[in-house]
């Protein structure tokens, strides 16, 4: 996907030299026609409701605001959405590098079963993976009766919510890795190794500098996820109040009790995540198209 | 430091790209290792580096057997065709790397490694270009970073895969000298790697020529180029007209002509002439190789002319270089007959013609 990132900055600069040249230019309707559905389409359908969300949070006023994200409840499920993401976002750090680095450095069997096990949690439906946790952890499944045993309660609880939000996290930052570290090929390493450098020197010191605008732009995608996820975690939440209600499991409790201000203030709270997120990432965007830039 | 190599093997999958070679690198020399691709010249230099593992077979660095010593530990210094400069730092970063990585104990003092840095820009004259970024840099002036860069952890020999393969023309000649004259003064051993015939007998002390993962020739440039050893020498190093005949009593029988004897083999033969050491007679018949002009280049001091066969040589072409001073180069006229009479002929039993370009 960071090939994409470089992608659309190229295109960028393509669209100016096509619009100069007089042979490729579009008629003036033509343009004004594609712009018009385009902008139309981004209005209606993705800046409209990021508006209908906020003015309907402070539809009565910053005090009701206030006090549906001040609220117990709300707050811990504030604390529960950082905690998943606090965990699922650093494991997926690890295994994604981990991950990336041996589907491009290391000629193993399996490894084409490696690739396609990453892309699993984009191809299977965020339900099913909550359930397939039901399954192997629940009171009724393979382990779980033996784990409840010892205490240990996974289904309806805070560790099932943690796991289902690695699972759906998993393909983001190996995804982002794995292009890039193909494109980058092993000379620099080698050039490492030759000058003296140890593995973990060459890793620390060659290897990651040059992955680091895509590791993190794998992070921001994978927290987004973490703390936007619904289907997986309900399916494993139990919802109880308090206690394993994640932020969209909150706006949706608090929707279906026609509590509307509180859910879209609540919401509001994801929807400036996601601005944050998207500020960011247009930064790192554009860091890394400076940085592919600067190597041609 | 010298290097040897012994009985080295290196097979990727069925291709063979090192067979079964030993050759000796004395100590202090620059030698090219010079060959078409896929000749294994690149693998011979990675293997002496320590990059790629022989299948079977040894180096020894000065003498001892360095088969199971790590790149690491090989102190050697090897330049990349494509410089493989680290992107993320600056050009003195990159030059000081080698000497940061080194444990804690051998690793110099920030002061050290500052004053070694520069001593080293200075070398290769690019001391005003430290904090640059590779990106920032010309083709030229990055190989000459990298060069320092392998410098600086002062490697016992230098190896270099096709150092100025990447640059345009100009610049490689311009390097090309740069090199010899740093090797004259630093005399390390030094192994570089190129394909361009010019380079390696320009630069280099000794020439070792390979094909098919086989060393062809080793010898000054001067010996190879005017003592070819193999029909693939001869036709690599430099152009020439090649054609079969028989030699026997009479001479050397080409198609219905027939060229005075000069020894060689018996028999089926291939025979070499340079393109400056072929005569035109502007004469359709009598002695010689019955050929018809079809083009007549004069480029600066040197005229060329590419000749047909024709009466029984259809199909031959021939190359031939005259002084563009020559009384004749102002005569010659495309379509004319002529006859060519060589001055000198290498001749090869045909068997030996494998190779041959």
């Amino acid at each position: 996907m960071a090939g994409h990132v470089s992608a659309l900055a190229l295109s960028h600069d393509r669209a100016a030299l096509l619009e100069s040249k007089q042979a490729t230019r579009e008629p003036a309707w033509v343009k004004a026609l594609i712009l018009t559905v385009a902008l139309g389409f981004f209005f209606v359908f993705l800046l409209l409701p990021l508006f209908v969300v906020f003015s309907e949070a402070l539809a009565k006023g910053w005090r009701v605001y206030a006090d549906a994200l001040l609220e117990p409840d709300a707050l811990s499920a504030v604390k529960l959405t950082l905690l998943a993401a606090l965990i699922s976002v650093p494991l997926n750090l690890v295994f994604g590098v981990c991950a990336a680095w041996a589907v491009t450095r290391f000629d193993f069997r399996g490894k084409q079963l490696l690739i396609t096990l990453i892309d699993l949690p984009f191809s299977v439906s965020p339900v099913v993976a909550g359930l397939i946790y039901v399954l192997v952890f629940s009171s009724h499944g393979w382990v779980g009766p033996w784990l409840i045993a010892h205490g240990v309660k996974i289904i309806f609880a805070v560790p099932g919510i943690v796991l289902a939000t690695v699972f759906v996290t998993v393909p983001f930052v190996a995804r982002e890795l794995i292009p890039l570290l193909q494109a980058q090929g092993r000379e620099e390493e080698e050039a490492a190794v030759v000058l003296g450098a140890r593995g973990w020197q060459v890793f620390w010191h060659v290897t990651l500098p040059n992955v680091r605008w895509a590791l993190l732009y794998g992070v921001i995608l994978s927290n987004a996820r973490a703390m936007g996820e619904f289907g997986a975690v309900s399916v494993v939440s139990g919802h109880i109040r308090g206690e394993t209600n994640t932020l969209p499991l909150h706006i949706e409790i608090l929707y279906n009790e026609y509590n509307f201000t509180a859910a879209f203030a609540v919401a509001s709270l994801l929807a400036l995540l996601a601005l944050v997120t998207l500020v960011v990432k247009s930064w790192v965007e554009w860091r890394q198209g400076r940085q592919a830039g600067e190597e041609h | 430091m010298s290097i040897q190599v012994r009985d080295i093997n290196k097979r990727f999958g069925d291709f063979v790209a090192l067979d079964n070679l030993t050759q000796d690198f004395p100590s202090g020399e620059l030698v090219a290792l010079l060959g078409p691709s896929g000749c294994g010249k690149t693998t011979l230099l990675r293997v002496i580096a320590g990059l790629e593992q022989a299948d079977s077979g040894q180096v020894l660095l000065e003498g001892e057997d360095a088969s199971d010593t790590h790149v690491r530990e090989r102190q050697v210094g090897f330049v990349f065709q494509h410089y493989a400069l680290f992107r993320h730092m600056t050009v003195f970063d990159n030059v000081a790397f080698g000497l940061r990585m080194k444990p804690r104990k051998l690793r110099p003092s920030a002061e050290e490694i500052r004053r070694r840095v520069h001593e080293l820009l200075q070398l290769v004259q690019l001391d005003w270009l430290a904090d640059r970024y590779p990106a920032q840099l010309s083709g030229g002036q990055r190989q000459r970073i990298a060069l320092a860069r392998a410098l600086a952890v002062e490697p016992r020999v230098l190896l270099l895969d096709e150092p100025f393969g990447a640059l345009d023309a100009k610049v490689r000649k311009e390097l090309r000298r740069w090199l010899r004259r740093l090797h004259d003064e630093l005399h390390i051993t030094s192994i570089f790697v190129t394909h361009d015939q010019e380079e390696a007998l320009e630069v280099a002390d000794r020439v070792v020529l390979m094909n098919h993962g086989r060393i062809e020739q080793v010898g000054s440039p001067d010996e190879v180029y005017r003592h070819p050893a193999t029909p693939f020498v001869y036709g690599f190093l430099g152009s020439a007209n090649r054609f079969e005949g028989s030699n026997g009593a009479g001479g050397i029988a080409i198609g219905a002509a027939t060229l005075p004897a000069s020894g060689g083999p018996q028999g089926e033969v291939v025979a070499f002439v340079r393109p400056h050491e072929l005569d035109i007679i502007p004469l359709a018949e009598g002695e010689g190789l019955p050929a018809r002009i079809s083009r007549v280049l004069t480029l600066g001091a040197l005229t060329r002319v590419e000749l047909e066969g024709r009466d029984g040589l259809g199909g031959q072409h021939f190359d031939v270089e005259l002084p563009a001073s020559h009384p004749l180069a102002a005569q010659l006229q495309t379509g004319q007959p002529v006859r060519l009479q060589p001055r000198s002929v290498r001749l090869f039993a045909q068997n030996e013609k494998a190779g041959a370009a």
